[in-house]
């Protein structure tokens, strides 16, 4: 068998690599299409459909990469897979349905009698906000370690508001990339209160973690390495204060750098994506169940390995071409 | 009622739910290749048509598959930690697979598919289209090389009551692998066939004259009369299959208690797991032996040889008849149909009413398929190696209740709204001009239709 040479160590890191990619890209991709969903404007029927235009082509393939998150935590590490999705059984199933309720709106809204188009849009803002909300509580409560007491309750309620607004944001931020007009404006407006929220919702995160977990605050307060950490939060903050500036500039930019504030907002999830990733690794479970206690058998992971190598470049060439495709301002979604 | 119920009840209905819709789009895919290829090769803009109305059929089962699917991914971890556990080492990268070859896949080029058509040179929406079918056949593949696993495991051995993976081509393709996939492709195949075939036929019924509800009905009428011959024949072939591997499943669904030689095929009965045999039986002599040994007095094997280790008779008995039963009447039913649209050009109106009575009878017949090789395989969830019950998750039974009744009733909706929305389309092209639709804005858009002419 090839990579017979990867001892199970070495194998458990680049499964927990494999996995924060999928993840940091699920939340990303499908980051943008839920804030969208997120953002849906009840009563204005022209900005509905111009925002469904804007991620119609994607929503599908974005949606793919949390399976491949999940099944990989279930092939790799399963015993943190039934753990995590067992405590968290509640929360995921509400995620489910939240998924379920929007992925199908998004076709019934365009096939229905325009007397039910309505209850269908309710329905993809509803299960939109369902989903960002369950994926940020679940995010809390595995954070805290997997407790269910009323401070880590009260955490996760945190970052289920903190996620929630992570995803308007870098969705506002999608919609000042596809759209023009009337709901560009919007979508700036938008950005700029998610912005205030999401920068508050950081911080409020980032101290509460520091509280939560004497493993973590000794790496970044205390040890030597806490110093060259720090830059990332310095950056964070930066990057959303420059942002705050673009949204004011761009308006009166005449179209250039649209593209600014969504390349912003993904720097800032990766920073914050790296922060979480440094603050627990070598735990898939923070502070109960490392990488090497619960990585499955090496002959199955190295298995998966060989189509993991040759497929996983080949995921991410064609899904830049779908997005070369579809570059530019998103038109009237139309199926010829 | 106890958290092994509830979560079979509930893993149940999540995946009947599930297998509706990549049932109809496994085989769906590949039509539209073959509308999107007429179109190409001949250039004339009826083949278009029907492509413009099933792509968006695609679009809508297609989206109801991916949610239900992502609910699928999940369940294994909610309610089957121990399979996860125990089996994870097999089922894991089988799983992984499937996502890394087939869901990006299909996903990904079913944007360009849809939305595409006016942004990327025809070949390559064409190809898109060949991709998105080829990928929906890809996660059948996968997926039902680690079902076939779980009912005829090969290649791995256990230790310690963990299961670990010795020989991956062994295990891919095991034994009830490649007759699994042939029926289950087939099965879709006929599943699509009968849905194109019903609808069409509704919409000539409400007065949509045009070329192209003919056309398709023409279609799908010819492939489901072809494949269904082929179906029955590969049925047969994976049931002496399962006998071979599986005969406490066969004499489940012969509803054969104790063993014997010459075993009438029944056509009726009511089986009684208390009393441990039959009532009101109606069967015909020694036929059920000459299917399975090709020998009216071939012996065999009752479920009195499997005590305790044999699956609930009753479901499995009553669903192989539903299905059986639904094969024969999509026999008939596309034999004639075959039979007046080649001689007449068109249906009678009591076989047209029986077409669209029969949109969905692709479901019926998968789902009853499907229940006789799931429950059969019970009481094991890896047959031999790993009890159902082993693998439960030890929640509180309160949480899967509050699961199980949220599902039931979103997915009773879904399929309402589903059926509906299908039924509104079909109305809705009614009023469409046939010459309106001919994209006006580029009349000879397909390169080749110059070329062909």
């Amino acid at each position: 068998m090839p990579f017979e040479s990867l001892s199970a160590v070495t194998l458990g890191n680049i499964y927990i690599g494999l996995l924060g990619l999928a993840v940091l890209l699920y939340a990303v991709l499908d980051g943008y299409d839920l804030g969208v969903g997120v953002l849906f404007p009840p009563h204005n029927e022209q900005f509905k459909d111009d925002m469904i235009a804007s991620i119609g082509p994607y929503w599908d393939a974005n949606e793919t990469w949390l399976v491949l998150a999940v099944g990989i935590l279930l092939i790799a590490f399963p015993e943190a897979h039934s753990e995590i999705l067992q405590t968290l059984y509640l929360p995921a199933t509400f995620m489910l349905l939240g998924l379920i309720l929007r992925g199908v709106s998004f076709d019934f809204r365009a096939k229905v009698a325009q007397t039910s188009k309505p209850k269908w849009d309710t329905c993809f803002k509803y299960g939109s906000l369902l989903t960002t909300l369950s994926q940020g509580y679940m995010l809390g409560i595995w954070v805290t370690g997997l407790r269910t007491d009323i401070c880590a309750q009260g955490f996760a309620l945190l970052a289920a508001f903190g996620v929630t607004a992570a995803y308007a944001f870098i969705g506002a931020c999608w919609l000042i990339l596809k759209t023009e007009g009337e709901l560009q404006a919007k979508a700036f407006t938008w950005a700029k209160r998610c912005l205030y929220v999401l920068a508050g919702g950081i911080g409020a995160v980032s101290a509460l973690n520091l509280l939560l977990h004497s493993e973590v605050r000794a790496l970044w307060l205390d040890s030597p390495l806490g110093l060259v950490l720090m830059t990332i939060p310095v950056a964070c903050f930066g990057l959303l204060i420059l942002c705050g500036l673009v949204l004011k500039k761009l308006p009166e930019a005449e179209g250039k750098g649209e593209w600014l504030p969504f390349a912003i907002a993904l720097l800032v999830f990766v920073l914050c994506f790296g922060a979480f990733g440094v603050s627990y690794y070598p735990y898939v479970v923070p502070g109960k169940l490392t990488i090497m206690d619960a990585v499955s058998d090496a002959n199955s992971l190295r298995f998966l390995l060989v189509g993991a190598v040759v497929v996983v470049p080949c995921i991410l060439a064609y899904t830049v071409l779908v997005y070369r495709i579809f570059a530019g301002k998103s038109e009237k979604l139309s199926y010829y | 009622m106890d958290v092994f119920l509830l979560s079979r009840l509930q893993f149940a209905l999540n995946i009947s739910f599930h297998i509706l819709f990549p049932t109809i789009t496994m085989a769906l895919g590949w039509f539209l290749f073959y509308f999107k290829f007429r179109s190409n090769l001949s250039g004339h803009p009826v083949w278009m048509r029907i492509y413009r109305f099933w792509v968006r059929v695609f679009a809508l089962t297609f989206a109801l598959g991916v949610v239900s699917g992502v609910t699928m991914s999940f369940q294994f971890g909610t309610n089957w930690p121990g399979f996860m556990e125990k089996a994870g080492n097999v089922a894991g990268p089988l799983l992984g697979y499937e996502v890394l070859t087939a869901f990006f896949l299909e996903a990904t080029f079913l944007g360009i598919m849809l939305f595409g058509m006016r942004r990327v040179p025809n070949w390559l929406h064409t190809l898109a289209t060949l991709v998105v079918a080829v990928g929906t056949t890809l996660s059948a593949f996968w997926i039902l090389s680690l079902n076939s696993w779980m009912q005829t495991p090969q290649g791995h051995e256990v230790v310690d009551g963990i299961i670990y993976a010795k020989d991956w081509s062994a295990i891919i393709f095991n034994p009830s692998f490649p007759y699994r996939f042939t029926h289950m492709m087939l099965a879709s195949g006929l599943t699509a066939s009968f849905l194109i075939a019903g609808l069409s036929a509704y919409r000539l019924s409400i007065g949509d004259d045009k070329i192209a509800p003919k056309l398709a009905l023409k279609t799908a009428t010819y492939t489901a009369a072809v494949l269904i011959p082929l179906q029955i024949f590969a049925g047969d072939l994976h049931g002496l299959n399962t006998l071979e591997h599986q005969p406490q499943k066969v004499a489940a669904m012969e509803g054969v208690w104790e063993t014997e030689k010459g075993a009438p095929l029944l056509l009726f009965a009511i089986p009684d797991e208390a009393s441990r045999d039959n009532h009101f039986e109606i069967g015909i002599p020694n036929l059920a032996s000459f299917i399975l040994t090709h020998d009216t007095a071939g012996e065999i094997k009752g479920l009195n040889e499997f005590a305790g280790e044999h699956p609930p008779v009753a479901p499995v008995f009553y669903s192989f008849r539903v299905m059986v039963g639904m094969g024969m009447l999509m026999l008939f039913s596309a034999w004639l149909g075959a039979f007046y649209l080649y001689r007449q050009g068109a249906l009678p109106d009591w076989l047209s009413k029986v077409f669209i009575g029969m949109s969905f009878s692709g479901w019926v017949a998968t789902l009853a398929g499907w229940y006789v090789t799931e429950v059969g395989r019970q009481p094991y969830l890896v047959s031999g190696v790993l009890a159902t019950k082993d693998a439960v998750t030890s929640l509180p039974p309160a949480n899967i209740a509050l699961s199980f009744s949220l599902y039931l009733v979103i997915y009773a909706v879904l399929l309402v709204a589903y059926v509906h929305t299908l039924r509104l389309m079909c109305r809705k092209s009614v009023g469409i001009e046939e010459i309106a639709r001919d994209d006006p804005e580029t009349p000879s858009r397909n390169k080749m239709d110059v070329a062909t002419k």
